[in-house]
């Protein structure tokens, strides 16, 4: 094996070594990595029961429910399969809709209701213009989804 | 070196690369300059509102190339450094130890963008979810590089410690790439690179962002020209081609 043959084994090595290395982390640390969790994986028990965590859903529409004279509000998130309803009493992004992607931080309740200490709208990938949402929206396809 | 054919060899002759770069980065600057200027009219002016952001969404014109430019570059990076270190090309080393800072700013720059785009949009300046904490592990990387190589006196071992550094981050790239889609992110999973169409289905859209992204991609063409020419200048200070050049001064 001539030197240049042994460099180029040695780097590949290491970054074989190297790669290996951050999969088996990334496998550890699996669920710290993960944002948040859906409604069916707390429905399954995935979800961390006594501290708090972040679940993210769709805002299901007409679900938005307001206190009158008081800024307590809730809302049932969905992943389409199961939904979790989070109570909220803070200020809400400007995103904040009802069939929009939301991230809400805090901890389930014994009753099943998630209280939120922090509520952020995630944004899917697409972008377009209003007249073609509208006429997306008025075809077949039900909006955007994600 | 018998099985590198004939033109890369003269590619790696500092001289000769010295003379190259010298006369295509006008051409390159020339090229990057309309195309940046055309792409930011059409994402600027032309581009339609987003039905949601409203022009709040105009960043992207910025925030993505920037985003794309960052692992590109560390790719060219992190390849120079690999070449360097099995071949002992000079020149390689040059190329990897210039493009460190600029790919640097680029990622500065997708974070910062992302930053100000994401306090209005989702709520909050920074989150620690999988995309955008590789995306600052690549910034770490980069600063890495440049710290390390600057704290070693001796040129060559300088090059060596620091091209393993950059050889070993290449890791990070594809955990960037595919961080949305493994894991459960604030951030949004890619639009136009994704299987099948795109999600920026006007073409109004999609059209101005693809020429920022060529027009980014031509500019880091000419600022490494530049670059690998005063990384090449200050390595062969003492040659008799540098002096040739400069005249004796």
């Amino acid at each position: 094996m001539t030197p240049r043959q042994r460099r180029m084994w040695g780097v590949g090595l290491v970054l074989f070594g190297a790669g290996v290395a951050t999969a088996l982390a990334l496998q550890a640390f699996r669920e710290n990595i993960l944002y948040f969790y859906t409604p069916s994986q707390i429905e399954s028990g995935e979800a961390p029961v006594a501290r708090a965590f972040r679940i993210g859903g769709l805002v299901v529409p007409g679900s938005v429910h307001r206190e009158p004279g008081d800024i307590d509000m809730s809302f049932v998130l969905t992943d389409n399969a199961h939904t979790v309803t989070v109570a909220y009493s803070k200020i809400l992004p400007d995103l904040f809709r009802e069939g929009q992607g939301i991230i809400a931080r805090g901890r389930l309740g014994e009753d099943g209701v998630f209280s939120a200490e922090e509520v952020l709208a995630k944004h899917d990938e697409n972008y377009m213009p209003p007249e073609l949402a509208e006429a997306l929206e008025n075809t077949s396809h039900p909006g955007q989804s994600n | 070196m018998k099985f590198l054919p004939k033109f890369v060899h003269r590619l790696a002759s500092p001289p000769h690369f010295y003379r190259l770069a010298e006369r295509w980065t006008p051409w390159l600057g020339l090229v990057a300059i309309v195309l940046i200027l055309a792409g930011a009219y059409g994402g600027l002016v032309i581009a339609p509102v987003d039905y949601q952001m409203g022009d709040g969404f105009r960043i992207i014109y910025v925030h993505v190339p920037s985003a794309w430019l960052s692992l590109l570059v560390y790719m060219v990076m992190a390849s120079a450094a690999a070449v360097g270190l099995i071949w002992r090309i000079k020149l390689a080393h040059a190329v990897a130890a210039s493009c460190a800072p600029v790919g640097a700013w680029f990622t500065f720059l997708a974070l910062a963008t992302g930053a100000i785009w994401g306090k209005p949009m989702w709520g909050a300046w920074w989150v620690w979810d999988a995309r955008l904490t590789s995306e600052l592990v690549l910034l770490f990387l980069y600063l890495g590089y440049i710290a390390l190589h600057g704290a070693i006196d001796e040129r060559t071992r300088a090059d060596r410690a620091a091209g393993l550094l950059a050889v070993v981050g290449v890791v990070n790239v594809p955990i960037i790439h595919y961080s949305v889609e493994w894991w459960t992110t604030l951030h949004q999973p890619a639009s136009i690179t994704k299987m099948g169409s795109p999600s920026i289905r006007d073409p109004a859209m999609l059209i101005p962002l693809l020429i920022m992204s060529i027009g980014f991609m031509v500019y880091f063409a000419a600022v490494l020209a530049i670059r690998v020419r005063g990384e090449v200048l200050e390595r062969e200070w003492h040659k008799r081609w540098v002096s040739e050049i400069l005249g004796d001064t």
